[in-house]
């Protein structure tokens, strides 16, 4: 059933509002301290689970995936509801975070790879299949 | 025309999904025909959401951008935060943690830096324009991890609305510049090999910025890099407004 998708999905959601509300209490913040991050573990969890005992049903995965499928949407109304005109003051911030974040990220792949032992570049992949694609095979009692 | 108002008003989140759809279309065709497919459909349509949201705001004078026009007030209801939540943790049900360990400690190491690292700088910048509270450093810190993060985090832990409108364009300028940058500095950084990809997508995060970027260098490496930056949402929701407001909070000394 679709809405057993739906259920188990507002489930997760209140469980890790409530943790996160629960958490910020406990640590004396005004704050939902990691409820969203908390529901997609519980998720992951029950997914988990349902999948080990055989009960992940069309409708279940149907219930959750359309809301999943929903989110880069609800994103562009929530932009689409910010006070924008106080926003574009700080608007070099955007650019300045932005660029620098990208750059530095951009770094950190160069230096992992470099740190790193060398592995078989994408061409190098393809290049070795296809050679042992192109030996021919004994199985089928026929050659070539 | 009362009329159709009246009816636009009255069914008002049918009428934000009819709007969202609407403009979701003309960021697909954008992408499609002005940006030749470079630029993500969906970081077009976020811009556009900011871009209208701005001219709500002037036009209103209110603070909740289009929200404010009777019309598309069910904008707020679609993008508030009870919907958002609930669609944001749906996403969760695509990781396999089976997946997961494919990447191994390589693609942990870079979800980790990716989501620290852009953090400390963003919050480095918003300090650097003035902003002293706790609340919006964190959250800009967040709009420079991913543009969900920031938001999930700026209402979490109760930013104000320019704040978040702040870290939502960051993020999705962050996506914008690597969609386009990738295929520019691909060579320079090594993006030839399934694990730098994953180590990518574990560092850049934003998926549509990831994907986007990969596809345009080598669309092979697509759902290597793709696979780490699944988790960089999830895990940046929980750290943002957790640990890493914490440490702001510790550091400022508010």
């Amino acid at each position: 059933m679709t809405i057993s998708g739906v259920a188990l999905l507002a489930i997760c959601t209140l469980l890790g509002v409530l943790l996160g509300d629960l958490l910020g209490v406990v640590l004396g913040v005004k704050a939902n301290v990691g409820g969203v991050g908390i529901a997609m573990m519980f998720l992951i969890a029950a997914r988990l689970w349902l999948v080990r005992h055989g009960l992940l049903s069309h409708g279940l995965k149907i219930g959750v995936e359309f809301w999943g499928s929903f989110y880069i949407p609800i994103v562009v109304a929530m932009a689409a509801q910010q006070n924008v005109v106080a926003a574009a003051k700080g608007g070099p911030i955007v650019v300045i975070a932005g660029i620098g974040s990208v750059a530095v990220c951009f770094a950190m792949v160069a230096l992992i790879g470099r740190l790193s032992s060398r592995v078989e570049t994408m061409d190098e992949i393809e290049a070795r299949e296809a050679l042992e694609a192109a030996v021919p095979h004994f199985k089928s009692g026929r050659i070539g | 025309m009362t009329m159709i108002s009246h009816v636009l008003a009255a069914s008002s989140l049918i009428t934000a999904f009819a709007a969202v759809g609407i403009l979701m279309w003309i960021s697909g065709a954008i992408s499609k025909y002005l940006t030749f497919g470079r630029i993500h459909g969906s970081a077009i349509a976020i811009m556009l959401g900011l871009v209208l949201a701005f001219f709500g705001g002037v036009a209103t004078g209110g603070e909740k951008g289009v929200a404010d026009l009777p019309a598309l007030a069910g904008i707020g209801l679609m993008g508030g935060a009870m919907l958002r939540d609930f669609a944001i943790v749906a996403t969760a049900f695509e990781v396999d943690v089976v997946h997961a360990r494919k990447a191994g400690l390589i693609g942990a190491v870079a979800l980790g830096l990716g989501t620290i690292v852009p953090f400390v700088l963003g919050v480095l910048v918003a300090a650097a324009f003035g902003y002293t509270d706790a609340e919006s450093l964190t959250t800009i810190g967040a709009g420079a991890v991913t543009y969900i993060v920031g938001p999930v985090t700026g209402a979490a832990i109760g930013a104000s609305s320019p704040v978040i409108a702040l870290s939502i364009a960051t993020g999705v300028f962050k996506a914008v510049i690597v969609m386009i940058g990738t295929p520019f500095v691909a060579k320079m950084i090594g993006l030839n090999n399934p694990r730098s990809a994953m180590v990518f997508g574990g560092l850049m995060g934003t998926v549509s910025g990831v994907s986007g970027g990969l596809a345009a260098t080598d669309r092979r490496l697509v759902p290597y890099g793709a696979l780490t930056a699944t988790f960089h949402t999830g895990l940046g929701c929980l750290v943002a407004p957790s640990i890493l407001y914490f440490t702001v909070r510790a550091i400022i000394g508010s």
